[in-house]
């Protein structure tokens, strides 16, 4: 059975009363460590489609199961408890909260766990030397780079070992140099770590470093 | 507790906001501490007193004296106990700042209708045998530091000169409403003082039976209705209560004051919570999307407005109740003023309420957030 499941999905946003359908019976499957690349042009849908499978959106038809989780099936306090367990969201600006130091950054999903202080520090360190950023953990977000800032928020995506990780676009806002840093991390995290990793992005080349590339375009999924 | 730190670092984005607000409510707070204290202790003063006590004035205003004649003929009245006198001496300790109430009174005939003043055998005799002793409540001898045998010194202003007197006896009041900030001193030294130009400011008249009060109060009136001094005679306890009274509505005013101070800060500490609550939407946003759930944000908001309005709220009450402690100078002026722990924990609930009320918007806000909007507009 795939890690992911997406049966059918179809999306339609409101605008008043104007119907616009993002996509209708899209069908996906992942395994469990595959790292696919989503790509598509503005407005497709692509962060539609991460935002449905992270569980911050409801689809209007269609079925989404993850790890076997019915995520369509579930109840907005549910989704909460679900994504804090199973999902690691990367953005595209990184958005680490400014008053809060890197450590304290990635330390955010686990104060959602009954993990002690001590264990919560010993993760928190554990993430932070995977993505490099040890000797900085003590630094607010205004004092790292950009690709620096990206890595902590991939620490904080991988802290609480979830069972997706849910990229969006997040070389968007980097120089080729730390884009590429990021993406090396990405590729590192999935063959080393066996994380399953969807990646929405915009960028060819990045796009290349994952094992399969799907386009999304005009409401319609192709590999 | 974990949250705590996300709590306290989110209060601290915005220093400046968030200590003129804390201060805006601990100013709140503290005046209304401050005023409740003066309205409490104008309530007990108004119903301190005894029924059995009658305090006969002049008609025309408690500063109009009343004839010496007046004495024997009170005294001569059916159901009359006992009758004694006192004036107002107005006189200044230093300087005007330490204000105090003293009153020149017939020693003997006064202290014998005052058991509410206890007073150590061997000091009630000194303080009877001597023309220039006092009697001073505990309260004033701790207040400017005081010890028996003391000589003091008052300037007079109705009665000028300096005039000496020797402490020889401390009284501490039965219930705290009586004061124990009262300097009492005899009569006759003042009488001799200005050689004879004196008469009593009023009479304090006992009754054998607090039930024909009224009656006895009828009659004295009545009895110099058509004299050159016409009285007004009431129990101690009305008197008490209608010199309250003379300040004004004090407790409406404190009331309004006070409902017109907590609405203002119910604005600026829900204006604070507001413009935070706004700042932090995409944040409150990834929050969301890191799995925390609607109710733990609202929780999170909630927590942070009253740790303002506590912190806020602690400042000024703790600072009002250290300001007017037991002992305080204003105790002078308003018989019993002390800001109590009643009123010190009814000052963290009015501040507890505060932070809930201009919290529970912003805090609803967050919980009912809608995460995509707000990711697009962070994204």
């Amino acid at each position: 059975m795939a890690l992911v499941e997406i049966k059918d999905l179809a999306k339609v946003f409101y605008r008043d009363s104007q119907k616009i359908p993002v996509f209708d019976g899209v069908d996906l499957e992942m395994e469990q460590g595959e790292f696919l690349s989503l790509m598509g042009p503005s407005g497709s849908g692509k962060s539609t489609l991460l935002h449905l499978l992270a569980g911050l959106d409801k689809p209007t038809s269609g079925m989404i199961s993850v790890g076997g989780a019915n995520v369509t099936g579930m109840k907005r306090k549910e989704l909460a408890a679900w994504r804090a367990q199973h999902i690691g969201f990367v953005f595209q600006f990184y958005n680490l909260l400014p008053v809060l130091t890197a450590f304290q950054n990635v330390e955010l999903p686990l104060l959602l766990t009954k993990l002690s202080s001590r264990e919560r520090r010993e993760h928190v360190m554990t993430a932070l030397g995977v993505v490099g950023l040890t000797d900085r953990s003590d630094h607010y977000p205004r004092q790292l780079s950009g690709g620096q800032e990206q890595r902590a928020g991939i620490a904080r995506a991988i802290v609480s070992d979830p069972t997706i990780i849910l990229a969006d676009e997040p070389t968007g806002d980097l120089d080729a140099k730390s884009a590429d840093e990021i993406l090396v991390l990405l590729q590192q995290l999935n063959k080393e770590f066996n994380k399953t990793i969807l990646m929405v992005t915009h960028d060819a080349h990045a796009a290349e470093r994952a094992h399969a590339v799907m386009h999304l375009d005009k409401g319609v999924l192709s590999r | 507790m974990k949250f705590m730190r996300l709590i306290w670092v989110n209060l601290l984005r915005n220093k400046r906001r968030t200590i003129l607000t804390v201060l805006s409510v601990a100013v709140a707070l503290f005046l209304f501490t401050t005023l409740r204290s003066v309205v409490t202790a104008l309530d007990a003063v108004s119903e301190v007193g005894s029924e059995a006590r009658l305090i006969t004035r002049s008609a025309t205003g408690i500063t109009f004296p009343l004839p010496q004649s007046y004495f024997e003929r009170l005294r001569a009245q059916e159901g009359v106990q006992s009758v004694s006198w006192a004036n107002w001496f107005g006189g200044i300790y230093v300087n005007e700042s330490n204000f105090f109430a003293q009153l020149a009174i017939d020693h003997e005939t006064y202290l014998a209708m005052y058991p509410e003043m206890a007073i150590p055998d061997d000091q009630r005799q000194a303080f009877l045998n001597e023309r220039t002793a006092v009697l001073v409540g505990r309260g004033l001898m701790e207040r400017f530091g005081w010890t028996l045998d003391q000589n003091v010194t008052l300037q007079g202003t109705i009665f000028p000169g300096d005039w000496e007197f020797t402490i020889r006896a401390v009284y501490v009041p039965d219930d705290p409403s009586f004061g124990d900030q009262l300097f009492f001193f005899h009569y006759d030294y003042l009488y001799e003082g200005v050689n004879g130009n004196i008469i009593p400011g009023w009479y304090v008249i006992q009754l054998d039976d607090p039930a024909a009060a009224p009656a006895a109060i009828d009659r004295i009136d009545r009895m110099f209705e058509n004299s050159s001094s016409p009285t007004k005679t009431e129990t101690e306890k009305a008197f008490n209560a209608g010199f309250v009274t003379m300040w004004g509505n004090i407790g409406f005013l404190v009331k309004a004051i006070g409902t017109a101070v907590f609405f203002a800060i119910l604005l600026v500490a829900a204006n604070t919570m507001m413009m935070a609550g706004r700042e932090r939407i995409g944040e409150n946003a990834v929050l969301k999307t890191l799995g925390f759930q609607d109710g733990l944000l609202f929780r999170l908001v909630l927590a942070e407005s009253l740790l303002i309005t506590l912190l806020g709220g602690a400042l000024g009450v703790f600072g009002s109740k250290l300001m007017f402690g037991p002992g305080n100078p204003v105790n002078s002026f308003i018989q019993g003023f002390e800001v109590e722990w009643s009123t010190v924990i009814l000052g963290l609930v009015i501040a507890t309420l505060l932070g809930m009320i201009s919290g529970i918007v912003p805090a609803w806000q967050a919980m009912r957030l809608p995460v995509i909007q707000a990711l697009r507009r962070v994204a």
